[in-house]
C-alpha cells in the first residue's frame, strides 16, 4: 500500500518544485508578464530583457532548486544515518562550518586567485564539522549529545565567521554576517550555479545510494551490519555526500537552517517513514520549500533584501519547539 | 533715540562681563574632529588657527585634501585626546560619535556640530558657518562665490540630459536629497534613481538598474584588494553586459562623501564624461542608421540583436576568476 | 557435516580476552542456549560468529568457512536478533519484515515473488497479519518483539542467532518464543540463542552451552549441564533442580555461600 502512495507523491512533490521554478522565473522587480519573461528566457524580445531573464532570473531559480534539494536531501540523509529526527544540516553546525571556510576563501582574497577555492575551502569546513560529530557523538548517539556538539560546532564556526569578517579591510565586511548566517539568493549569477553544480551532483549522488542501508539502519547498527550493511561504507558516503552538496551550497548562499529539518518530517508519514524513499521526496520538497521561501520575499519586499533564513526560521524554529514539545515525553 | 539706543547697547556689550565663548570672534585654536568638518575648517581657516584634523582626512579613498592635510596634527575622535590639545573650538559632525561629543562638552569644551551636506545649498550654509565661527567670513565668502560661478559655468554648458545611473557596492544608489544626486543634476544629467522616486541611499536591484537602461553609469567599487561580497554586484554578468554596452563615468568618492568647493570636480568630471559619451553615440549612429533597418527604441551605443545579450552572458562564464574581479568603472 | 561448527574463537576488546578459544559445535536441527553470567562473553560470541567483531579462529557452516565471504553473503546464512529492540522510524509492519528481505536483492530492484512470499509466510507465521499496515512504533512490546524475528525469518537463512531475546517479555509471549525456536529448529535450522531464564533454557533447548569468562564451561543436554556444583562455580548462586511437568524447573533461591536457607 505504501508503495502505491510513493509514486504519486513524488509526482506532485516533482510537479510543485517545477511549477514554483517558472514563478520564480516569472516574480521580479522588473514586473514584467509572463509571456514576454518566457520569451526573453530563450532569448527573445528586448535585450536587456534577456539580459535579466538569464543572468538575473535563471540563476536564481536555478539556485533555488538545487540548494533546496541539497537542503532537504542532506537533511533526510543525515535523519536516517543519527537515526535522529532532529538532525539537520543547519542544525549540527554543518552549515556554519562550511560558511565559515567560504568567508576564509572570501575576505582574505583566495577565491579572487582561484575561483575554486571558494566551495573548496566551504567543503573544507563542512568536512571537517562532520569529522567532528562524528567523533563526538558516534553513529549511535543520543540525540541529546548531537544537538549539543552541533550547538557547539555553530558557535563556534559562528563566532570564527564573525572575526573573519571583523579583520577584514573592506568596511562593509563586519554587516555581511547576516549573509552568511541567514543566506540569500539574492543576485547570484551563473558562474555561481556552474561552481555550485559539479560538487552538489556528486553529493547527491553519495546521498541517493544510502537508501536501502538507511533502511537497515533503522533498526539498529548491529542488525543493520547483520544484514550487510558496510557501515564504514555508510559513514563515507553520508559524510561526503553531505559535506560536498551542501558545502558548495553554502558558499554561494550562505548558510540557510531547518529546511533539512521541516521537510523530512513533513514528508515522513507520506512516504511510510521509509528512509530510503523519504531521500527523494524530501530532495524534491526541499526544493520546494527554498523555492517558496525566495518566492515570498520577493513578493513580500520587492527592493529590500531580506534573507531566506528569516524566512526559513519563521517557519522552522516554531516547528522545531514542536518537536521538542512532543518528544520530550520519550527522553529525548 | 535711536542712535542712543544703539550707543546704549555697545557700551552694555562693552561693560558687561563676556557671556560663555560663543561670543568669541576667532577662536586661536580649532580642533576638527570629523573628515568633513576637517575639510571645511582647512579651507577657511587663518594660518596658525587649525590645530588638529581627523586621521581620515589623509585617507585618499575620504578625503579630498590629503595634501593639505599633512599639516595638522591627525587625531581619531577621542575625548581625551582632544582634552590634551585644549582646544577653543571642536568642530564635529552630526554622526560624530554622540558619547565624545557630549563628555566634551561636560569638560567645557565648545563644539559645533555639521549636519552632512546633501545639496551645495548644504555646502553654501556650512561653508559660510564656518566661516563665522571661525572669524574668517570673507573667506567664506569668496570660496561659495567662487563655488556659484562655477554651477553657473556648468549650467551654461549645453549638456545632452542622458539617464545616468549611480552604482555603489551592494547594489545602492543615490536618490534624490543627497550630494550625489545634486551633482548628477548640476552637471546637467538625469539620475535614474530620482526618476525612479527613490530618496536618499537605496538599494536599486540589479533587474531594475538593467531596465532603467542607462545611458551613462558611474560606480565607485572598493580595491581589489578589499574583497568582500559588497562589491560582487560590479562582478554580476548582468552588471558587466549593461557596462560593456554604456558609457561609463568617473565618480570619486573623495569628492561627494564631503560636500565642499572640490566637489564640483565630480559635477564636472561626469558632464565631460557625458560629452564624450554623447559624442561618440552620435557618430555610431549616424553609422547604424546608413546600414541597419528595424532598431529598438532605447538601444544604446552598442547595437545588436537579441543574440549579443546572451553571447556576451556567455563569455562572462569561464572568467571565473573575474568573479571577484573589481576593476574601476568601464570606460 | 550439516552445522555451524566454531573453532578456537578468540575475540580480544580493548585489551581483554572476551571470548576465549571457544570451540562449539551445532549441529541442523538443534535449539541451542547460551547461558551465562554477565560479561561472559555470550553476546560478543554471537556478534562474532557473524562477523561483527574481530576474532581468531574458524567458523565454518556445513563445512564452508564463513569468515571469508563478504557481509551481504554472509548475511544469507545467518540471520540476527540483536539486543537492540528499537526501530528509529514509525514503518509499517510489513515495511519492517520486508527489511529481511535486503541481502536477497539487487539495490534498486523491486521485490521479486520470492521476497513478497517470504514476506507473506512470516507474517503469517508470527501471527501479524492483521498488523501489517501499523507502524511498528504503535505496537506493544511483545508484538514489536514479534515484528523483529518475522524480520529474521523473512531472512530465510539456516541459522538463527539471538541475543536475550526474552528480555522485557512476559511469561505468555517468553514461552511461545521459546516454542518457535524450537519449531524452527525442528524444520531444520540451527538456532543459538543467549539468555538468563535457566527454566526455559532447560525445558525447551536441545542442548546447553555455558559460558565462564569467556570459555566454555560446560555443554551438553539440560539435565548434565545444570548441576548445583556447575551452578555454584558459575553463577554462583545455590538453586532447586526439580522435574516437574514433563521437564527441568531450576530456580535459583540463594547466594551460595550465605548458609542454607530454610
Amino acid at each position: 500500500m505504501t508503495a502505491l502512495r510513493f509514486q504519486p507523491v513524488l509526482a506532485v512533490l516533482a510537479a510543485a518544485a517545477a511549477l514554483l521554478f517558472l514563478l520564480s522565473l516569472a516574480i521580479g522587480p522588473a514586473g514584467a508578464t509572463p509571456a514576454v519573461s518566457l520569451r526573453a528566457l530563450f532569448g527573445g524580445g528586448e535585450e536587456l530583457m534577456v539580459l535579466v531573464m538569464q543572468e538575473i532570473r535563471l540563476p536564481r531559480a536555478l539556485l533555488g532548486l538545487i540548494v533546496g534539494a541539497t537542503l532537504g536531501l542532506s537533511g533526510a540523509a543525515l535523519q536516517g544515518y543519527l537515526r535522529n529526527p532532529l538532525a539537520e544540516p543547519g542544525l549540527i553546525g554543518i552549515s556554519a562550518s562550511a560558511s565559515f571556510g567560504a568567508v576564509i576563501a572570501l575576505y582574505t582574497g583566495l577565491s579572487a586567485l582561484f575561483a575554486l577555492a571558494l566551495p573548496l575551502m566551504a567543503l573544507a569546513g563542512a568536512m571537517l564539522s562532520v569529522f567532528v560529530l562524528q567523533a563526538m557523538a558516534g553513529s549511535d548517539g543520543r540525540p541529546l549529545t548531537v544537538i549539543l556538539t552541533g550547538v557547539a560546532i555553530s558557535s563556534f564556526a559562528g563566532a570564527m565567521t564573525s572575526l573573519v569578517l571583523n579583520l577584514s579591510p573592506n568596511p562593509f565586511a563586519a554587516t555581511e554576517i547576516m549573509f552568511w548566517m541567514l543566506g540569500s539568493l539574492t543576485d547570484r549569477s551563473m558562474p555561481h550555479v556552474w561552481l555550485v553544480l559539479p560538487f552538489t551532483l556528486v553529493g547527491w549522488a553519495l546521498l541517493l545510494r544510502l537508501g536501502r542501508a538507511l533502511d537497515a539502519l533503522s533498526l539498529g547498527p548491529d542488525a543493520a551490519a547483520s544484514m550487510g550493511v558496510d557501515l564504514g561504507r555508510v559513514q563515507r558516503l553520508a559524510i561526503l555526500g553531505t559535506a560536498l552538496s551542501v558545502g558548495a551550497a553554502t558558499a554561494v548562499t550562505g548558510a540557510i537552517g531547518f529546511v533539512g529539518l521541516v521537510v523530512p518530517h513533513v514528508l515522513r508519514p507520506l512516504v511510510g517513514a521509509q528512509p530510503s524513499r523519504l531521500l527523494p521526496a524530501s530532495a524534491l520538497g526541499g526544493a520546494v520549500l527554498l523555492q517558496s521561501a525566495d518566492i515570498l520575499v520577493r513578493v513580500i519586499a520587492p527592493d529590500r533584501d531580506i534573507k531566506l533564513g528569516v524566512v526559513t526560521a519563521i517557519v522552522g524554529a516554531p516547528f522545531f519547539f514542536w518537536l521538542v514539545w512532543s518528544h520530550r515525553r520519550s527522553g529525548l | 533715540m535711536a542712535r542712543r539706543r544703539w550707543l546704549g547697547a555697545l557700551l552694555a556689550g562693552l561693560l558687561l562681563p563676556a557671556p560663555a565663548p560663543a561670543a568669541d570672534p576667532a577662536p586661536g585654536r580649532v580642533v576638527s574632529l570629523n573628515v568633513c568638518t576637517d575639510q571645511l575648517a582647512m579651507l577657511v581657516a587663518r594660518p596658525g588657527q587649525l590645530y588638529s584634523v581627523s586621521y581620515l582626512a589623509r585617507d585618499a579613498d575620504n578625503s579630498a585634501m590629503v595634501e593639505e592635510a599633512g599639516a595638522y596634527l591627525p587625531n581619531h575622535g577621542l575625548a581625551e585626546e582632544v582634552f590634551l590639545m585644549k582646544p577653543d573650538l571642536v568642530l564635529a559632525g552630526t554622526y560624530t560619535a554622540h558619547g565624545t561629543v557630549s563628555l566634551l562638552r561636560r569638560l567645557g569644551f565648545r563644539v559645533e556640530e555639521f549636519p552632512p551636506e546633501t545639496s551645495f545649498e548644504d555646502v553654501r550654509a556650512n561653508l559660510r558657518r564656518t566661516g563665522a565661527l571661525l572669524g574668517n567670513p570673507a573667506r567664506a565668502e569668496a570660496l561659495v562665490t567662487a563655488m556659484d560661478r562655477e554651477l553657473a559655468a556648468l549650467a551654461a554648458e549645453k549638456t545632452p540630459r542622458l539617464r545616468t545611473a549611480l552604482a555603489f557596492s551592494n547594489s545602492y544608489t543615490s536618490g534624490a536629497g543627497t550630494l550625489v544626486s545634486d551633482v548628477v543634476r548640476r552637471a546637467g544629467l538625469e539620475n535614474i534613481a530620482e526618476t525612479l522616486g527613490m530618496t536618499g541611499l537605496a538599494r536599486l536591484p540589479l533587474e531594475r538598474l538593467v531596465l532603467a537602461d542607462p545611458q551613462l553609469m558611474a560606480g565607485v567599487p572598493t580595491p581589489a584588494e578589499k574583497p568582500a561580497l559588497a562589491d560582487q554586484n560590479f562582478a554580476h554578468p548582468a552588471y558587466r553586459a549593461l557596462a560593456a554596452r554604456t558609457a561609463g563615468a568617473p565618480l570619486e568618492n573623495r569628492l561627494t562623501v564631503c560636500g565642499g568647493p572640490f566637489t564640483l570636480k565630480a559635477a564636472r568630471a561626469l558632464q565631460a564624461a557625458a560629452m564624450r559619451a554623447a559624442r561618440a553615440s552620435g557618430a555610431v549612429r549616424a553609422e547604424t542608421e546608413k546600414t541597419t533597418q528595424n532598431q529598438m527604441p532605447k538601444v544604446a551605443p552598442s547595437t545588436g540583436g537579441s543574440g549579443q545579450a546572451a553571447a556576451r552572458s556567455l563569455a562572462a562564464l569561464p572568467l571565473l576568476p573575474a568573479l571577484h574581479a573589481v576593476e574601476g568603472t568601464p570606460e | 557435516m550439516s552445522a555451524l561448527a566454531v573453532e578456537d574463537l578468540t575475540v580480544s576488546l580493548a585489551g581483554r580476552t572476551v571470548v576465549d578459544r571457544v570451540s562449539l559445535t551445532v549441529p541442523r536441527g538443534c535449539f541451542a542456549g547460551l547461558i551465562g553470567p554477565n560479561g561472559a562473553g555470550k553476546s560478543t560470541l554471537l556478534r562474532a560468529c557473524l562477523g561483527l567483531v574481530p576474532a581468531k579462529g574458524t567458523i565454518r557452516l556445513d563445512g564452508a568457512g564463513l569468515q571469508d565471504l563478504a557481509a551481504g553473503h554472509r548475511a544469507l546464512h545467518l540471520a540476527y536478533l540483536p539486543q537492540e529492540r528499537e526501530t528509529a522510524w514509525a514503518m509499517s509492519v510489513e515495511a519492517v519484515v520486508a527489511l529481511g528481505r535486503l541481502p536477497h536483492h539487487a539495490r534498486f530492484a523491486a521485490p521479486s515473488p520470492r521476497d513478497r512470499a517470504a514476506v507473506e509466510a512470516a507474517l503469517a507465521r508470527m501471527d501479524l497479519l492483521a498488523f501489517r499496515h501499523r507502524p511498528v512504533t504503535g505496537l506493544s512490546g511483545g508484538e514489536r518483539a514479534r515484528v523483529l524475528i518475522a524480520r529474521a525469518l523473512a531472512q530465510e537463512t539456516p541459522v538463527l542467532l539471538a541475543d536475550e531475546p526474552l528480555a522485557g517479555l512476559d511469561p505468555q509471549h517468553q514461552i511461545a518464543l521459546m516454542r518457535l525456536f524450537r519449531d524452527l529448529a525442528r524444520e531444520g535450522r540451527i538456532v543459538i540463542a543467549s539468555m538468563h531464564d535457566l527454566t526455559l533454557a532447560a525445558r525447551w533447548c536441545d542442548r546447553l552451552v555455558i559460558l565462564k569468562d569467556g570459555r566454555v564451561h560446560a555443554e551438553g543436554a539440560p539435565q548434565s549441564v545444570l548441576t548445583a556444583p556447575t551452578l555454584r562455580d558459575v553463577y554462583g548462586v545455590t538453586a532447586v533442580i526439580e522435574t516437574a511437568a514433563g521437564g527441568l524447573i531450576v530456580q535459583p533461591v540463594d547466594l551460595a555461600g550465605e548458609g542454607e536457607a530454610g
